[in-house]
């Protein structure tokens, strides 16, 4: 056992907690809460509403209106006041369920989808030196930060089987609420997201041949340093730094198909609008989370988001430069290994929010405008379409960057 | 990996690979070879295969496991959860198993192999950077990261490409006859 505790590298796993407890439950949970502030906002904003805009602190004046708030403007507390009803509302258990995978459920949608924030890259990394100055010392402040949770060789594959497990909760859902609505709307949207999951992981292959590496950290340092796989402005991208090479240019043909086989299939994979058929009103009431209510309800809400978000986040990191910042080696913002100073660091890591946040108005938009598919046109889209696009795609981009001598 | 996590996910494997027999509700024992699913990824990531757990997660647990409780399901199989086990199949079974643990005690008990630890043989990185002839797989072995994903492509298919075609055709000949099967006739 004493062999075991020394084996242990106490300040890696400090750091990792850390890490975890900040890009998981600092970022991506408030991120979850606000973006349903948001998407009601944006909604009302659509449809010509006015939307939750008066819910501040003090949540009640006793009747009176509110109008003008201290804190709190335009109703930024709703998504505390939603989370208060939610854990406040009665947790109903219906007589006929299957109690065990009932209860279980909920958890098995949520979990997955934070589990698959643990290889993305939030920032380049956090240089702590600045921290002898103020008194604190120790070996672990002299190196860099990697501001990623894990740094996996096989990033983008980790999040599409961590992903996949998310199906067992809905499937479990549908199942042991034993009721037609939930059972139909479970068996939809496993089958859609079975099929989906062709097309989201043949979309990435062409973006990992151009790269040649799984690693997300790398992937993004490449993209930082040689121009983003869809903005190639500046490095190796760029035909002008490079003696009038259109090579990268070219190739931004397959990258704009991967892009949108990925970013629709992503859509279908977390349920969203146009492809929500699993839970379309019309038909099946709320689809697999009828029978759901109180915070085991809110568990498939929020898993829908957090699946949104980490969606958002891959797709940045992939095709739109993750954390770097724009024409960054122009404005000497770049990432050098080892030797970044903190603020660039803290910058980057704002970059890459603001750009997810960016992706998810866009996720919202799309909901609030397009109308819902026909669940055959669906499954048509996604095994005749995009599937082949994809694969033909494949053989595109090796083409080229045969042609090319990438 | 260290020790008490191979042991944790040794005895996760085991636990739900026995409940995957014992379990009389289909749904209980699909869900069970899932778990069992993710404890064997867990062990193939401690020996450093990342490609390969990641990939037994996404392709067993994450696809075939969800396309069987689905049929599960949709068939309403309830015909296994009210039959008496069959006595003879499990003597039979739990003989087979002891014959198969003797064996295998009596192998490990010759080699000499497990009283090495993976720190006794580290990799030699820069050797194998040497000998190496692509370049990206070159940069990463000098950098002493093992670009295991790579390494598995770059096997395949240098090493076995008649075979790769071979299992090719072999899926071909598969989706052929589903799609023969499944169609329906229009006439």
């Amino acid at each position: 056992m004493g062999s075991f505790l020394d084996s242990i590298n106490l300040a890696f796993l400090i750091a990792s907690a850390v890490k975890i407890v900040f890009f998981a439950f600092m970022v991506i949970l408030p991120m979850v809460a606000y973006s349903v502030y948001l998407e009601r906002r944006i909604s009302a904003i659509i449809q010509d509403r006015v939307g939750p805009n008066r819910t501040g602190i003090p949540l009640t004046l006793l009747g009176f209106k509110k109008d003008s708030h201290i804190f709190g403007i335009g109703g930024l507390v709703q998504p505390l006041a939603d989370g208060l009803k939610f854990l406040l509302k009665e947790d109903f258990t219906p007589a006929h369920v299957n109690k065990f995978y009932y209860w279980l459920a909920p958890a098995i949608v949520m979990v997955p989808a934070l589990l698959t924030a643990a290889v993305i890259p939030f920032g380049s990394e956090l240089d702590l030196s600045w921290l002898t100055k103020i008194g604190v010392d120790g070996a672990w402040l002299h190196k860099p930060i990697k501001l990623v949770i894990a740094d996996l060789n096989v990033g983008p594959l980790f999040t599409f089987a961590i992903a996949s497990l998310g199906v067992y909760g809905i499937v479990l859902a549908g199942w042991s609420s034993n009721s037609k609505y939930s059972f139909l709307g479970g068996v939809r949207s496993s089958s859609q997201m079975i099929s989906y999951e062709i097309a989201l992981g043949l979309s990435i292959v062409p973006v990992l041949m151009i790269f040649g590496d799984l690693n997300l950290s790398k992937i993004t340092e490449y993209q930082d340093a040689n121009g983003w796989l869809l903005f190639p402005a500046w490095g190796k991208g760029a035909p002008w730094e490079n003696g009038w090479h259109f090579g990268r240019w070219a190739l931004l043909v397959p990258v704009f198909i991967s892009f949108i086989i990925f970013t629709v299939s992503m859509f279908a994979e977390t349920n969203r609008a146009p492809f929500d058929l699993p839970e379309c009103e019309t038909e099946l009431v709320a689809g697999y989370h009828t029978e759901y209510s109180s915070m085991k309800f809110a568990l498939f809400f929020m898993g829908e988001y957090a699946a949104m978000i980490i969606g958002s986040g891959l797709a940045v990191t992939l095709f739109l430069g993750g954390w770097s910042i724009p024409f960054a080696p122009w404005l000497g913002l770049d990432y050098k290994a080892g030797a970044t100073p903190a603020w660039l660091g803290l910058a980057h890591i704002a970059c890459f929010l603001a750009k997810v946040v960016c992706f998810i108005v866009f996720f919202i938009w799309v909901r609030w405008t397009l109308p819902r598919f026909r669940y055959d046109l669906l499954m048509k889209l996604g095994w005749l379409v995009f599937f082949e696009l994809a694969l033909a795609n494949v053989i595109l981009t090796a083409a080229l960057l045969m042609y090319f001598k990438i | 990996m260290p020790a008490p996590l191979f042991y944790f996910f040794s005895l996760l494997m085991l636990i739900f690979g026995a409940l995957v027999v014992i379990c009389r509700n289909p749904v209980a024992s699909a869900l069970s070879l899932v778990v069992s699913f993710v404890g064997l990824a867990a062990l193939f990531i401690s020996l450093d295969a990342y490609f390969i757990g990641t990939i037994q997660i996404l392709v067993y647990a994450g696809a075939v496991m969800v396309l069987f409780l689905f049929i599960i399901m949709l068939l309403d199989i309830r015909a296994e959860a009210g039959r008496k086990p069959n006595m003879l199949a499990v003597v039979g079974g739990i003989a087979l198993a002891v014959i198969f643990l003797v064996q295998l005690g009596s192998v490990l008990s010759k080699n000499e192999m497990g009283n090495k630890t993976v720190a006794d043989v580290p990799i030699n990185y820069q050797t194998a950077a040497q000998v190496q002839k692509l370049d990206t797989i070159k940069a990463d072995l000098q950098n002493s990261t093992l670009p295991d994903a790579k390494l598995v492509g770059q096997t395949l298919f240098n090493r076995y490409p008649f075979q790769i075609q071979l299992i090719g055709c072999l899926l071909l000949v598969g989706t052929v006859g589903v799609v023969l099967l499944s169609k329906r006739e229009v006439n």
